[in-house]
């Protein structure tokens, strides 16, 4: 029932245990999480043994044996790799996603309709099924390319440039959206205006459509680093020798992890808290 | 920028039509269609010899003849069916509190808290779960504590506790459409069918639930899509026993180098999940793109 009409107590009662009791299930695993990285034992699990620094700052020798995040190598290792394919993935996305939105808002071509669906079609392929595709095309071009010419095309072995190429094929979907939704309330007289006081084109454009887009970039490149940062599925299967943080941390559970995996977790947690933060102060057309 | 300016010429238009278009062509063929029609033409052959294929449909017909593929296959699309069933039941009192019950301050606060747990990665939600339900882990000990069970249980690698961490995964997707869906309906239409005697009950069976219907079918879609590619979580959670078909797709790809089986499976679950979008937008009389747009 609404707020505007009576209700009985009970149910009053109850949408507050409710919404309690959601939200305990919502923040429970983010909660035991960064707790157990400060936990004094090798095992992120009970029962309690005190407090310690030692998965952040623990050296392997000082620190009793302990390695903590910041004298992990391989763990640094993969942050540093994750924030180099995200950067790509940030790169690519926003600039194609900033020419699909001109294409799709101001340019009439035929097929435009099919085009536009088809940049949908990214976002209902499960990622693993993206991951293979893409594993097996390339794997087949580069075959081809050795088999015809004896040329040794590296970049198309598993490893960072397909992952990036396979992160990208979607998230650009996404991308896409953001910008062509801020691009669709833009007023076309401004634009008029400024050509009919004598502007050039690329004037009109650094001027006035690219600082109107700024926010809808901001958000895109914003979404599209978290996406690039989180992404697994794809990831997965086009991953070669140097693994991306998501792909490594698995890696470590399946083995049984050390409270240094809840150090990263709780490290990650806080930056995309501040990233969220610092992008909720300017209002950015942001969709989820 | 075409046509709408008449200081651009014909031929320039043209080539920025043009600059345009090529991005998204390159995108579009070379990562989306090529690799999939490369996937189709690799299901569709066998080996005959070494380095020599001949076209067949031997990975599709071990599909429907070894029981372990197509009964992970059907278990796989039961339990995303179940997942997706509880996290519209868990999400909709949530979605319905955000939209018409607080307001102001209170509505955005709730927003955000619903919001947070997806910033960071399913690895890490993933974490939290493990360390909550395995042997030794936090619930265990607190069930031994509170003296309902002697000793540790383990909790993990059972069917429950995979869906419990899919419904959990899939949460947003869920509460982010019904939360629009719900707010446009007027609530004046809710105390008008109150105001004729309508009860609780009635007024959600025919009027909240008919208004709300697409935003319900796109959370579906959404959350059941998402569930059926899972691979991190029933892998993880469910351990050997998880019989997840993306986990197979993987063994065929990645351990057994069969990548002419791994193909056929990939397209099983191409078909099913589009198969499912498909009949859920036919259902509710929707446009891919405006469903898509507002995930």
């Amino acid at each position: 029932m609404i707020a505007s009409l009576p209700r009985p107590t009970w149910l009053r009662a109850s949408t507050v245990v409710y919404c309690v009791a959601f939200f305990a299930f919502l923040f429970l695993p983010l909660v035991v999480v960064a707790v157990f990285a400060f936990n004094d034992a090798p095992y992120p699990a009970p029962p309690w043994r005190g407090f310690t620094l030692d998965w952040f700052f623990g050296s392997g020798a000082a620190g009793g044996g302990r390695v903590g995040l910041f004298a992990d190598k391989p763990l640094l290792g993969s942050l540093w790799t994750s924030v180099v394919v995200a950067a790509w993935v940030t790169l690519l996305s926003v600039v194609v996603g900033t020419t699909n939105a001109f294409l799709i808002e101001r340019s009439r071509f035929p097929g435009k309709q099919a085009l536009s669906l088809l940049m949908l079609a990214p976002l209902v392929i499960p990622g693993v099924i993206l991951g293979i595709s893409i594993l097996a095309f390339a794997s087949r071009l580069a075959q081809f390319a050795d088999d015809t010419w004896g040329l040794e095309l590296d970049f198309l072995r598993p490893g960072l440039p397909l992952v990036v190429l396979g992160q990208f094929a979607y998230i650009v979907s996404i991308a896409s959206l953001i910008i062509t939704a801020r691009l669709k309330r833009f007023d076309l007289t401004l634009e008029d205006a400024a050509y009919n006081l004598g502007a050039t084109r690329a004037a009109v454009f650094m001027t006035i459509t690219l600082p109107y887009l700024a926010p809808a970039l901001i958000g895109a490149a914003a979404i599209a680093f978290l996406m690039s940062f989180e992404n697994f599925n794809t990831t997965l299967m086009l991953v070669g020798s140097d693994a991306p943080l998501t792909v490594m941390m698995y890696g470590r559970m399946r083995e049984g992890a050390t409270p240094v995996l809840n150090a990263v977790s709780l490290f990650l947690m806080v930056a995309s808290a501040a990233l969220a933060l610092t992008l909720m102060r300017k209002p950015a057309d942001r969709p989820v | 920028m075409a046509a709408s300016n008449g200081s651009s010429t014909s031929a320039q238009a043209r080539l920025i039509l043009l600059l345009l278009l090529a991005p998204a062509i390159v995108w579009l063929v070379g990562l989306i269609v090529l690799p999939h029609v490369d996937l189709a033409v690799l299901s569709l052959r066998e080996r005959v010899a070494p380095r020599q294929y001949a076209p067949s449909f031997a990975q599709y017909r071990t599909f429907f003849e070894e029981p372990l593929y197509w009964h992970t296959f059907v278990r796989t699309a039961t339990m995303s069916i179940v997942a997706t069933a509880i996290t519209l039941l868990l999400a909709f009192p949530i979605a319905w509190t955000i939209a018409k019950l607080v307001k102001g301050r209170t509505k955005s606060l709730l927003l955000v808290l619903c919001l947070i747990p997806f910033w960071v990665s399913e690895t890490v939600r993933t974490l939290g779960w493990m360390i909550l339900l395995r042997e030794s882990g936090v619930l265990p000990a607190l069930l031994v504590k509170l003296g309902i069970t002697d000793t540790p249980v383990e909790l993990l690698y059972r069917d429950a506790t995979i869906l419990v961490a899919l419904v959990y995964t899939s949460m947003l997707f869920m509460v982010v459409p019904l939360i629009s869906a719900l707010e446009s309906l007027d609530d004046s239409l809710i105390e008008a069918a109150y105001d004729l005697g309508g009860n609780g009950p009635s007024i959600l069976w025919q009027i909240v639930i008919p208004h709300a219907a697409p935003g319900i079918l796109a959370g579906c879609i959404v959350v059941f899509m998402l569930t059926l590619g899972n691979y991190l979580t029933p892998t993880l959670l469910g351990g050997k026993n998880s019989l997840w078909f993306t986990e197979q797709i993987y063994t065929q790809f990645i351990t057994r180098f069969n990548w002419e089986q791994g193909a056929a499976f990939g397209f099983l679950l191409l078909g099913l999940s589009t198969a499912i979008v498909w009949a859920g937008l036919k259902i509710t009389g929707q446009k891919f793109g405006e469903v898509m747009s507002k995930t």
